[in-house]
């Protein structure tokens, strides 16, 4: 059952629609007032001018300042409109009805004035073809926001949502017991109703879902209005997927990333993986954090990846160097400025420790305590970002063994690190023993970088961490 | 003054009967209620909380939240126009878009915060602040503190005290103001005051002020007293027992939802996207080696991200591809010093590695960033 409820006052205009309509004369019966009009199977609506309603404190004139709908869009009762500002107030102006935005009257910071036409809606013509019986000449509708219908003497009250949902599901209004305010029929009401009947139990709605919710946020692109979002679909129905794929742009960060990393992938890539024993490390680690701590510095197992990594780079400085865009000329970089990649709210960062050929473990924890704070607060500067020369990538902290790390241009080669496992070992007398297991995968440019050049310097990174005593040996 | 906590006054056929919030305290007219948290997101979700799902037909209520050090700019305003961002980001204050009309302001915790939210039909920002004057003036008879037409009040027929905001809903509406009790002037001042030039929009601009604290007029007044004060005289009016009921922002049971509406107003699509369309118009001026470059720039910017970017170098300053690869990345990207230095740093990796190169590219980036 579906009636056009239409308002009595003389504030709403017909306009007589423009699209060809076919009627079965003998229901046809048009005039101004509250006549209903009823059509069948091709849709066509009433145009309906939704003026600007008072605001209070009288005032006349407002600023539109953002529309939630565009021309073509479709509308329920209660949908937000548009926001509009008077004198440091800002109104959200919501729909009146259900239907089709045809035209927007003003655009954004232009005047609108109170009593003037907003938008043009075209309001739903019913769907299908409805009995004889029901079309009824219906009282003039007062200032209700809800419409009404009388079925057997029986006032029903119900919001046209909750009563197209009744409609959907072959419900009749006065079968279900309303709970809202004056019996009001709601939607909670009809899902009760649906699930004694299927058996069903349905999800619970959200509390917050008795007034239809206001459409605060700007559409974004191909998102879909979704009114049905929190109904749930009764059992007896096949269960219908409404989800929408939702495509945005690549911009700013994402879009330099892929230039990046197509780039990178032109660098024809080799991969060495190995496992490393930190047992000692770990020791030596839990010895040292509170010494670290008392300086006010976090100390995590980084500061010793990275030098270790320096210490090996003096050995096989090729690693630290750079291609030319040609390839003819290779750049040994003096500074080991080492890149720790960090994962942050808008993707993949790498600010780089500079000339830890001259720092100390020590030295370099409080720079990356310095780094790992900007990083958070999204404010690393561009000298932080550039000028690396060798990197680092930590995964493990979130997960993983193994990875096939990406060489990030101007580099030749790179080091990811997985997590820290605890795993059975033979040790040197046959005996196993509890382990505490990284695996190190490392990517290197196989233009310049062969096989043994990186399993080497591999081995002597993993000797100064197995045995970080060795490590002071070494120490500049 | 009786502080409750919520769970003192719970009705639980209510709860059962209506997710549409009637539970809080069984006495009509009115209901005083103060937030627990300083968090400026938290606070500003809670008045979104009750403007959407309070049912304020029977039942006026009085929100009173004081915020740590924050800006809080109108809905329609644009946060580059409206104050130093670079200075809130390096005090780390935060900034927030609040969703009624009006100016931008500086909270900190010497400063009140009062909502007095009611149905649609029973708007009245008049009411409201005489209301609060009344209080003050009961609490110190002394005080000259008077509302304008532009419902300000003033101290002393000179000085801002307060400001105010609204925001209009279909069914009910909200007015708030602030009250300055014992604010950082100083912090306000700066914050205040935008750097950013030849920036040209249709956003609400505020209206600069003078600003005084009442602590200063009178040092015996506290924030609590004046809260107190204010409870009191809407007690008095709305004929209900002067308390006031602590919640707390972070309780997703009582304020089902609240946590969404919180992440939403921190997030950049909101507090800075939400900007009305604006252009930069400015002229870099580049100290390079012996002699200074003009660099005239021109940018539109849309839903805070860059949709036309003009920059005018010297011709072959920087290589042509070089120069068209940060035009295209930054046309679309945020308006946002972050995600340029994320972009330009990242762009650098495909340059040839010549210092000359890398010394032009990080001053113009350095200097595009400044803009932001």
């Amino acid at each position: 059952v579906c009636i056009h409820r239409v308002r009595s006052c003389s504030s709403i205009r017909f306009i007589k629609s423009k699209y060809v309509c076919v009627f079965d004369k003998s229901a046809l019966k048009f005039s101004h007032q509250q006549r209903l009009f009823r059509t069948s199977a091709v849709s066509c609506g009433q145009i309906v001018q939704f003026k600007l309603s008072d605001i209070g404190e009288g005032i006349t004139e407002v600023t539109v300042k953002e529309w939630y709908i565009k021309e073509g869009d479709s509308v329920s009762q209660f949908d937000s409109i548009c926001e509009v500002q008077s004198d440091k107030a800002s109104v959200t102006i919501t729909s009146r009805y259900d239907g089709v935005i045809r035209k927007l009257h003003y655009s954004i910071d232009d005047i609108a004035f109170v009593g003037k036409p907003l938008v043009d809606i075209e309001i739903d013509a019913s769907k299908g073809v409805a009995p004889e019986e029901d079309v009824v000449e219906t009282p003039p509708m007062s200032h209700e926001e809800h419409t009404h219908q009388e079925i057997k003497g029986h006032k029903t009250l119900a919001t046209p949502a909750v009563r197209r949902l009744a409609m959907e599901n072959n419900i009749k209004l006065s079968e279900v017991v309303g709970t809202g305010k004056d019996n009001r029929i709601l939607k909670e009401d009809i899902l009760n109703y649906l699930a004694k009947q299927t058996g069903a139990i349905l999800p619970p709605s959200p509390k917050a879902e008795i007034v239809p919710p206001l459409r605060k946020t700007e559409p974004v692109p191909a998102a879909p209005k979704d009114k049905a979002r929190k109904i749930p679909v009764p059992v007896s129905r096949p269960i219908a997927f409404s989800g929408k794929d939702k495509t945005e742009p690549v911009t700013g960060f994402q879009k330099a990333m892929v230039k990046t990393m197509s780039a990178a992938l032109k660098i024809p890539h080799f991969g060495y993986s190995d496992e490393i024993d930190l047992t000692q490390l770990v020791q030596l680690r839990e010895e040292l954090k509170p010494l670290a701590e008392i300086r006010g510095v976090k100390l995590s197992f980084m500061p010793f990846f990275i030098k270790a990594a320096s210490l090996g780079l003096l050995q096989y400085p090729i690693l630290n160097a750079s291609l030319d865009e040609n390839c003819q000329n290779v750049t040994y970089k003096a500074s080991h400025n080492i890149g720790v990649a960090m994962d942050t709210e808008q993707g993949l960062i790498v600010p780089n420790v500079k000339n830890v050929q001259v720092c100390s473990v020590f030295d370099i924890a409080v720079e990356l305590n310095r780094l790992q704070s900007l990083g958070s607060a999204g404010q690393l500067g561009t000298s932080d970002l550039t000028g690396g020369t060798f990197t680092l990538s930590n995964i493990g902290t979130i997960g993983g063994t193994y990875a096939k790390p990406v060489i990030l241009p101007p580099e030749v080669a790179i080091g990811a690190l997985g997590k820290i496992q605890v795993l059975p070992r033979f040790n040197g007398r046959g005996e196993v023993f509890k382990a505490q297991i990284m695996n190190v995968s490392w990517s290197a440019d196989h233009r310049i970088i062969d096989g043994a050049t990186m399993a080497r310097f591999s081995n002597l990174w993993k000797s100064y961490l197995e045995n970080p005593a060795s490590m002071l040996l070494d120490l500049k | 003054m009786v502080l409750q906590t919520l769970k003192n006054c719970l009705w639980p056929s209510c709860v059962l009967r209506a997710p549409k919030a009637c539970f809080w305290s069984a006495a009509s007219g009115g209901l005083v209620i103060q937030s627990i948290s300083n968090d400026v997101y938290q606070n500003l979700a809670v008045e979104d909380w009750i403007h959407d799902h309070m049912d304020l037909e029977k039942q006026q209520v009085l929100f009173l939240w004081r915020n740590s050090p924050a800006v809080v700019i109108g809905r329609h305003q644009n946060p580059w126009q409206e104050c130093n961002l670079r200075l809130l980001r390096q005090k780390n204050i935060k900034l927030a878009r609040r969703r009624s009309g009006g100016g931008t302001v500086y909270h900190d915790l010497g400063n009140i915060n009062l909502t007095f939210f009611t149905t649609r039909k029973k708007y009245e920002r008049m009411e409201n602040l005489k209301l609060v004057v009344k209080a003050l003036k009961a609490l110190r008879p002394q005080l000259d503190v008077q509302v304008t037409d532009r419902y300000d009040i003033l101290l002393d027929r000179q000085y801002k005290i307060s400001g105010t905001a609204a925001k209009l809903g279909r069914t009910s509406a909200y007015h708030h103001c602030t009250l300055l009790c014992n604010a950082d002037k100083f912090v306000l001042s700066s914050v205040l005051k935008s750097p950013y030039k030849g920036l040209k929009s249709n956003a609400t601009p505020s209206v600069p002020a003078s600003v005084k604290n009442l602590f200063e007029e009178d040092p015996s007044l506290t924030s609590e007293m004046l809260l107190d004060a204010i409870a009191k005289e809407y007690a008095v009016k709305h004929q209900i027992d002067h308390r006031i009921t602590l919640i707390n922002p972070a309780d997703e049971t009582l304020l089902p939802g609240i946590s969404n509406k919180t992440k939403e107003l921190q997030t950049w699509e909101w507090v800075y996207g939400k900007t009305p369309k604006f252009s930069v118009s400015t002229c870099l001026n580049m100290a390079y080696k012996d002699s200074v470059l003009d660099v005239k720039v021109n940018m539109d910017v849309k839903h805070g991200r860059i949709e036309v970017c003009n920059i005018d170098l010297p011709e072959q300053w920087l290589p042509p591809g070089l120069y068209s690869e940060l035009v295209k990345s930054l046309t679309g990207s945020k308006f946002c010093p972050n995600e340029t230095t994320s972009l330009v740093t990242t762009l650098l990796r495909l340059c040839p590695q010549d210092d000359e190169l890398l010394s032009r590219w990080s001053l113009l980036c350095e200097n595009m960033i400044r803009l932001m």
